[in-house]
């Protein structure tokens, strides 16, 4: 059963060395003051999931710039300046994943699927250290599942029993992290009372939601 | 007309009306102003919508949960709808895209593309172009024809491959050059160029169609 938190209470779930899931796209759809309580913490030793690295200001880029991710699994790394100079310096660690094959491996790892068959990289230098399977004449690459500590995701409205309603393209990888960690902490930016969404509005069901903090 | 222009106009009469099509980064982006009148195409944005709509520059009018895969403020037309990551790239490698428009560093005469990686710089990352190659089901490269004087559509990509076998059609701003099963099949070429011009700037082998046609913007 979900429990509405204060944000200080949020940042006590966070340990050194953990696996974080960040949601947004270039920070849209990234819960911003739940990434702000993690800066704060001062945690260190992150791996961090995410679509991109975002932006030094911007969704889970914040925690590239405060130097608290050891390794970044990721699509792209490009315009967060932050994670360029580390990773020019060796200073991250940053595994290149497809975005569509990001988004299944952590939908995967929230759906007690051990990986999943892509023909996203067959023959390309990402195949290394990969299986490839043929099925029906096509070819395949197996990509295993990712799951996390922590995610961190964003919602418009949250009922108190975790019911989540996401708007436009803030929606991105939310409802694929918010079944693929241990905890699941939600920033909401309006809270309302069970019942209040109708339940054929709701877009991620409560029972993969751990926590909600108030945006 | 500039040379990325016309790349984009002559790319833009590739589509059916009632195409989803999605639109890579650079000279892609250009072929949504093209689209032919009568003919309906609708864009895919890889962040999680269909149906996107013009750019919006009054602050008035821009939400900031609304951008398109390049994080420009963008708005969705009617008919469209939001769906997440999952779904977004399911639409891309099930096959339910008509085409993909991308750039390339490279395309070689297998139909392999090379648009992500060059050795000896770090990369910048893949994004959703491997995925894109993998599932549209036509891959449309618009590029210039050569970069600093080299030819970009050689014999075999020598640099990390986007994809393997992917590409369908091949439009710069000299020639039009499709991929067959026998190679690669130049089909037209630009009114202010010859063909002894477009073969001595390709490096790979071209068929030369019996109906080689002049390009039309």
């Amino acid at each position: 059963m979900a429990k509405v938190v204060s944000i200080k209470e949020a940042a006590e779930m966070f340990k050194d060395n953990m696996t974080v899931m960040v949601s947004g796209f270039w920070g849209i759809g990234a819960p911003e003051k739940l990434l702000d309580a993690l800066v704060e913490t001062g945690v260190q030793g992150l791996t961090g999931i995410s679509i991109s690295t975002a932006l030094v200001d911007r969704g889970i880029g914040k925690l590239v710039a405060s130097r608290q991710l050891k390794k970044a699994i990721v699509s792209y790394i490009g315009r967060n300046t932050a994670t360029m100079e580390q990773y020019e310096a060796g200073d991250i660690e940053v595994e290149f994943v497809p975005q569509g094959t990001l988004a299944e491996r952590v939908r995967a790892g929230g759906f007690g699927l051990g990986g999943i068959l892509t023909p996203t990289g067959v023959g390309t230098e990402l195949e290394k250290g990969k299986q490839r399977l043929t099925i029906d004449g096509k070819d395949y690459l197996l990509e295993l599942a990712l799951k996390a500590d922590v995610a961190l995701i964003k919602a418009h409205k949250a009922d108190r029993s975790g019911n989540l309603v996401y708007r436009k393209a803030a929606r991105n990888t939310n409802p694929l992290m918010a079944a693929a960690a241990r905890i699941t902490i939600v920033q909401a930016d309006e809270i309302v009372e069970t019942g209040m969404i109708d339940p054929d509005m709701v877009m991620t069901p409560g029972i993969f939601v751990d926590y909600i903090v108030q945006g | 007309m500039d040379k990325k222009e016309f790349i984009a106009r002559r790319v833009a009469q590739e589509f059916k009306d009632g195409d989803f099509v999605n639109l890579g980064i650079g000279i892609p982006t250009l072929v949504g102003n093209y689209i032919p009148e009568g003919i309906k195409v609708y864009l895919h944005s890889e962040n999680g919508f269909t149906h996107i709509g013009p750019m919006l520059e009054n602050e008035n009018e821009i939400d900031p949960e609304l951008i398109n895969a390049s994080d420009q403020h963008v708005s969705i037309l009617p008919g469209g709808a939001f769906f997440d990551s999952g779904v977004s790239f399911g639409i891309i490698r099930g096959g339910h895209l008509a085409a993909t428009v991308l750039g390339a560093l490279q395309v070689d005469q297998e139909g392999n593309l090379a648009n992500w990686k060059i050795p000896g710089k770090k990369t910048v990352g893949i994004g959703g172009g491997m995925d894109l190659v993998s599932g549209a089901k036509r891959v449309i490269i618009a590029m210039e024809h050569t970069s600093k004087g080299a030819s970009k559509i050689l014999k075999k990509c020598d640099i990390p491959l986007t994809g393997l076998n992917c590409v369908d059609l091949i439009v710069t701003e000299m020639a039009v050059i499709e991929v067959t099963e026998s190679g690669l099949l130049l089909k037209e070429i630009a009114e202010d160029v010859t063909l002894e011009d477009v073969l001595a700037t390709t490096e790979a082998d071209l068929i030369i169609s019996p109906d080689l046609k002049k390009i039309s913007v």
